[in-house]
């Protein structure tokens, strides 16, 4: 009676395909496809440099990166029981900026770089968990969302404090990267810095889903049903933690990603949180392709940052999300 | 066959005693409904039954072993408990829900073998609810839902099954129709237990009562011996007339009695 998830997952698959091609492609020096892909795997001169050294890169970082964001949205989603969580909401990348921006500004990223992440996961984590803290285990929308703003505007506040008290200008154009959150310049290195974090956050989310099955039903029948919460709580905090401050680390403060996907799987995956998992995940890396394809075909002097193009598209539909269910999210606890 | 039993049984939520010393055993075949007044610790109770509350003093045992060392899937393979005004996150279909009593078997409701499968669809057809699996369960009325809440419930095929006002939100129909269910598992060597507050109901499908005051076991026993006029004015501070028609108990509340040191309304 269940529809079978195969047909979405093969769907978003050759969709995340197609986007992968197109970001090979897409560029100032345009490059058409068979060459792009002939590039990657054969010596062809400057297409390849451009391809492997500088459109890969961000392609894979794209991809990674939303994939993260689309699962661990929805594990927060489950977790919560509430379609408005996600990292951004709870101010997390903000917080993962800062602890980024601390890296810089203390001068330390240039002697320690593996430090870059961990103070990004730092920062994450402190937000996501001061947020759980604050707004409690039953409270209610506002109150998260509410808890959520005040965390991320601290950390925006320590962000803009750093670039406030910056001697050096080059420090100011790093803080100012991280801040709006971009794919641009960015190397293989950059690729398999995040790609351990990114494994073991999924691997983190992915193991929590009967336990989000089961909290669909609220915590007391959950426990009932023999799930632990403790752990279940600690998989997706750390998972989602781990998630954004990596790919913060990397490519910046890029949000929303992670409350878009979910909804738009769920009309063809269903409502279970745990069948929601993979098919966000998928949908967040086709969605931050695409706005990493979107960002360089808009015609500006510089290219657009990312994280603006999500932001601006991710908060009208925040905004959607809640006037369309503004009646049953009055009510709703967490 | 499974009995579930309290020892001395005592329960600290902060700093509040909800429970102290209590002592009482569900036996299988048995239906025993639990009642008392608002905040007397029925819920507190039935949840240290259920294993969900770790005691202050005293113990719970399943079979005569402590609830609390059992490990927790083979204690949701053992007891299904019913919270009060359970709800639904999502517009999930009714057989998706009634499936995640499965859950504690290591079914998952997209793979359920046919035993499973078939023990979701004899608990939706126990509440009457065929014909619903595909429909939303948010989308359903409070009393639908509930019935649902139960299915699920069934569908573990737990011997210990406990329900916390299970019929707190249904119309008078639907009330007889749960607590036949209820009494249908007990007759089929389940060992069932219910927190209700209509007294008449109540005693009419209880096997036996247990009536909870300021979190100790008052009276218990046969709801004749429970629902007495002299124990409804001690314990729920309420002028009763209790009378049999045509063999049954039937509690009318008469008045409020004044609280100690207050003077009679």
């Amino acid at each position: 009676m269940r529809p079978s998830r195969l047909p979405l997952i093969l769907g978003l698959v050759l969709l995340i395909g197609g986007l992968s091609v197109a970001s090979l492609v897409i560029g100032p020096a345009p490059i058409a496809p068979l060459r792009a892909l002939t590039a990657l795997a054969s010596d062809q001169g400057s297409a390849t440099v451009v391809v492997r050294d500088i459109r890969l890169p961000r392609t894979l970082l794209a991809l990674m990166i939303g994939w993260i964001f689309g699962l661990t949205g929805a594990g927060l989603q489950g977790l919560l029981r509430n379609p408005l969580a996600d990292t951004a909401v709870f101010g997390a990348p903000q917080a993962a900026a800062f602890g980024a921006v601390l890296v810089i500004y203390s001068g330390f990223v240039g002697a320690l770089s593996w430090m870059l992440p961990f103070a990004a996961i730092l920062g994450a984590l402190a937000s996501v968990a001061l947020v759980v803290t604050v707004a409690g285990r039953r409270a209610t929308v506002v109150v998260l969302v509410l808890s959520g703003l005040a965390v991320g505007s601290l950390a925006g506040a320590g962000t803009s404090l750093a670039i406030s008290l910056s001697p050096n200008p080059f420090a100011v154009t790093e803080i100012v990267f991280w801040i709006l959150g971009s794919f641009e310049d960015r190397s293989i290195v950059h690729v398999w810095l995040v790609a351990p974090f990114i494994g073991a956050a999924s691997a983190l989310v992915l193991s929590s889903s009967n336990g989000l099955r089961a909290l669909a039903l609220g915590e007391e029948t959950a426990r009932s049903l023999g799930a632990n919460l403790v752990r279940l709580r600690l998989l997706l905090v750390a998972g989602a933690a781990i998630g954004t401050g990596a790919s913060v680390a990397v490519a910046g403060s890029i949000g929303f990603v992670g409350l878009v996907a979910p909804h738009l799987v769920r009309p063809f995956a269903g409502y279970d949180p745990a069948r929601t998992l993979v098919p966000s995940g998928l949908a967040g890396a086709a969605l931050l392709l695409a706005a990493d394809c979107a960002v360089r075909l808009i015609p500006s002097q510089t290219e657009v940052k990312v994280g603006v193009l999500t932001a601006i598209l991710g908060v009208p539909f925040f905004l959607w999300v809640i006037a369309r269910r503004k009646a049953e999210l009055a009510e709703m606890p967490i | 066959m499974t009995e579930l039993s309290a020892r001395g049984l005592s329960v600290d939520l902060g700093r509040r005693h909800a429970l102290s010393g209590v002592d009482l055993t569900l036996r299988p075949g048995r239906l025993t409904v639990i009642v008392g007044p608002n905040g007397a610790g029925k819920t507190t109770l039935m949840r240290a039954l259920a294993g969900l509350l770790a005691p202050a003093g005293g113990q719970v045992t399943l079979d005569g072993r402590p609830v609390t060392r059992i490990a927790s899937a083979e204690r949701a393979r053992s007891i299904a408990y019913l919270p009060q005004g359970g709800s639904v996150a999502w517009p999930l279909p009714v057989f998706e829900v009634v499936a995640l009593g499965r859950l504690p078997h290591g079914e998952k409701p997209d793979s359920l073998p046919p035993p499973g499968r078939e023990a979701v669809s004899a608990a939706i057809h126990a509440v009457g609810l065929e014909g619903f699996g595909a429909r939303a369960a948010t989308d359903l009325s409070g009393g639908e839902r509930a019935r649902v809440l139960l299915a699920r419930a069934l569908a573990t095929q737990a011997p210990v099954l406990l329900a916390d006002e299970p019929v707190a939100a249904l119309d008078p129909r639907h009330q007889l129709v749960v607590l036949e269910v209820l009494r249908r598992q007990a007759r089929a060597g389940r060992t069932v237990a219910a927190i209700m507050h209509d007294l008449t109901l109540a005693a009419r499908f209880a096997d036996e009562m247990i009536l909870l005051n300021r979190g100790r076991i008052a009276v218990s026993g046969r709801p004749e011996t429970v629902l007495t006029e002299a124990e409804l004015a001690a314990h729920f501070g309420i002028q009763a007339h209790v009378s049999q028609d045509g063999g049954r108990l039937v509690v009318v509340a008469d008045r409020p009695l004044p609280e100690p040191g207050q003077d009679a309304v």
